[in-house]
């Protein structure tokens, strides 16, 4: 059996979905567009989406309920000093035996107080070292305040497998990261990578890994991160 | 091989039949409802929000040529290959020549409904591949060798001893009543599989054309595992799960988490533009994105439905649809089951084969007002009835038809049948639930009601007489 080329199969589809598109839709839902012609529906999302306080306190105090929901760990921490103090005492209680991290200037001043090792993932690792780190320690993009989200992305937090793999994932994030909303997340991701290029990660953290797939009954660390901690440093 | 219709008459009967299982579904949809209206109330305002969804759907679906041209341009331009399939033959051959070509030996997947249309793990294992679904209720339904039940809670009609027996049998585990155990279980299981696979398949929620990227949303970091520790990852979407700009999805992530599991936002969710990029720690060496037609652009062509490809799967009108709730998902005998299976199934797969899904409604419309994209759903079923007769009308169904219409017209006939109705049915235990009774269909499991022994038309002449108004 002979396949077609990849090209001649993108034809073929793209004709016929030419051919499909000859007629306009008969559509009742968009009798009465809630947009002005002239507003772009973008420029109006957040007004429909859930309610985001105007400011910092208000957007900290939304992140920390939304935290309490999804069972995150939030703490605001005055220090890299205090930060390190809280994951000593972590690794205390869970018996961590080793921690991974990456490169970054918040992880350097909390990782060279950490009195538990350190598996650096900078630039090459082996996964199967990394699978055996009790914790994965990253920064972040943003901290989402409506939806009580990380934005992580391959650049700021170490790549794809160091923030889901180890058991529990530590986040280390500036107050100057919190954000109000999603279309603000998107807006950032936008103005820092929209020329330059996107990263080829990007992700909504929001909660531990969980699962309701038995009777749908919560359960923490499906298949990812039992636990995730968030530090809020100044 | 049974038809369809007969085979989905016989299983509706078995499953309306079982209460136990039906109540337990019931219960867990009542939960999802609960948390569901927790999290819409959270919008400032649901309504436009679907409205908004809609359109912006709208817009990628009626200009789906131009942003599938974008999307391909922009992913190519990241070092994405993109690969457009017309078939499930073309799709599956695409995807086990690149196995074969790169030494695959172990597969990974997380969950993708497309690849359940396509029997894709049944074609990877006959080449002799290994898959492992790593999704917990998509892993359940492998080890049962049984279709998911629901789209988005694959294993919601199994109780927790079940999935203990399962394990046991299958896996090897020791008998528990905890869920947590059984998925630490599962966990424990999969965990070397993800370190051990090659390659790793995910389908995706949305796909943007502004930046050639793929969004997968999901809750427990399968997903992601699955590709991030394997060098080849390979998505497989349906054509129909466009998005025109980034942005679009701040408002369809939460949109689909609300309406489809009654999570303001669900766990993870992940957008991807390429393969591991320079600079990047990890990642795949290789990222390919096989977009489906398989007869989407049949559905397209139908200016009517047409928005049923707005769909984003999201499941909340199977949660609230009476008959899912009373028949169970695999009853459908389709890879989507409720409304909107029944709605899409007969485009797909052929009307006359499917079009008694499309019967199988009480026409309620709870699934149109559950939709985050408004697609009239219940229209379209009543669309599917009238298209189905259209093309190859039922030879008693029209004499009935015409019988009827004769009737309606002759008020002397009409009045003489309402006069001896009661008669009639005084005879009507004779036959009633047997394969005499003309009611049968009714009277097998109802009770058919008594008629007036007094017509209408007797009635009203008698209150005139009496002056009464």
């Amino acid at each position: 059996m002979s396949s077609p080329s990849t090209a001649d199969s993108r034809d073929a589809l793209f004709a016929r979905i030419r051919e499909a598109l000859a007629n306009p839709a008969i559509s009742h839902a968009h009798e009465h567009p809630v947009h002005p012609a002239n507003v772009t529906p973008e420029a109006t999302l957040s007004q429909w989406l859930p309610a985001v306080g105007a400011t910092f306190e208000e957007q900290l105090d939304l992140f920390a309920r939304n935290s309490v929901d999804l069972k995150t760990e939030f703490k605001v921490v005055a220090s890299a000093e205090e930060a390190a103090a809280h994951l000593n005492a972590l690794a205390t209680e869970n018996k961590w035996t080793k921690v991974a991290t990456h490169r970054g200037s918040i992880n350097d001043a909390v990782a060279a107080q950490l009195t538990t090792p350190v598996y650096r993932v900078d630039d090459q690792f082996d996964k199967v070292q990394l699978e055996t780190c009790d914790a994965g320690i990253t920064e972040c993009e943003a901290l989402v305040a409506q939806t009580g989200s990380v934005c992580l992305t391959a650049p700021s937090s170490g790549g794809r497998s160091l923030s889901v793999l180890p058991p529990h994932h530590v986040v280390l994030a500036r107050r100057s990261q919190l954000i109000a909303d999603l279309p603000a997340a998107y807006a950032l991701l936008k103005t820092k990578y929209g020329a330059k290029g996107y990263p080829s990660f990007i992700s909504f953290t929001t909660g531990p890994s969980r699962t309701g797939d038995i009777e749908r009954i919560l359960v923490l660390g499906a298949h990812g991160p039992k636990k995730l901690t968030v530090l809020l440093l100044p | 091989m049974i038809a369809p219709k007969s085979l989905f008459k016989r299983d509706s009967a078995i499953n309306a039949a079982d209460v136990p299982r039906r109540t337990f579904v019931r219960n867990a949809l009542h939960g999802y409802e609960v948390k569901r209206d927790l999290n819409k109330a959270k919008f400032q305002d649901w309504q436009s929000a679907r409205e908004t969804a809609s359109e912006i759907k709208f817009e990628g679906i009626n200009h789906l040529d131009k942003y599938l041209a974008e999307f391909a341009k922009n992913a190519e331009a990241r070092g994405t290959k993109v690969f457009f399939a017309s078939t499930p033959t073309q799709a599956r051959e695409y995807i086990i020549n690149l196995a074969r070509e790169k030494n695959v030996r172990s597969i990974i997947k997380s969950k993708t409904m497309t690849s359940e249309e396509i029997h894709l793990n049944d074609a990877l294992e006959k080449e002799g591949f290994g898959v492992v679904e790593s999704d917990l209720g998509e892993f359940i339904q492998q080890l049962r060798n049984e279709p998911p039940y629901h789209f988005v809670f694959p294993c919601m009609h199994l109780k927790r001893d079940e999935i203990s027996q399962l394990f046991h049998d299958k896996i090897g585990s020791a008998q528990t009543d905890s869920p947590e155990e059984l998925t630490m279980i599962a966990r424990r299981f999969l965990r070397e599989k993800y370190i051990q696979a090659d390659m790793g398949i995910s389908g995706a929620n949305f796909i943007v054309a502004e930046t050639g990227m793929i969004s997968v949303t999901e809750n427990e970091g399968n997903a992601r595992l699955t590709t991030s520790l394997p060098k080849i990852h390979v998505a497989l979407v349906g054509i129909e799960k466009i998005l025109p700009k980034l942005e679009d999805l701040s408002l369809f992530l939460p949109m689909l988490g609300t309406a489809g599991a009654g999570q303001l936002m669900t766990g993870y969710n992940t957008m991807f533009g390429g393969p591991r990029q320079p600079g990047e720690t990890d990642g795949p060496e290789e990222f390919h994105v096989v977009l489906i037609d398989n007869h989407r652009t049949e559905l397209l062509a139908d200016a009517e439905q047409r928005d049923a490809l707005h769909c984003i799967r999201c499941g909340a009108c199977l949660n609230v649809c009476p008959v899912f709730k009373n028949i169970g998902g695999h009853t459908y005998g389709t890879t989507y089951a409720g409304p909107v299976g029944s709605v899409i199934t007969p485009h797909l797969r052929g009307l006359q084969d499917w079009k008694h899904l499309s019967g199988a409604s009480s026409l309620c419309g709870a699934c149109t007002e559950a939709c985050p994209v408004k697609i009239d759903l219940h229209h379209h079923l009543l669309q599917n009835r009238r298209n189905a007769a259209a093309e190859k009308p039922v030879w008693w169904e029209k004499s009935l038809w015409i019988g009827f219409a004769l009737l309606m017209r002759q008020p002397t006939l009409y009045y003489w049948l309402t006069k001896t109705a009661p008669i009639a049915q005084f005879f009507h235990p004779l036959v009633k639930g047997s394969i005499l009774d003309p009611m049968q269909a009714w009277t097998r499991t109802r009770e058919f009601p008594m008629s007036a022994t007094t017509t209408f038309k007797d009635y009203w002449k008698q209150k005139k007489k009496q002056g009464a108004r």
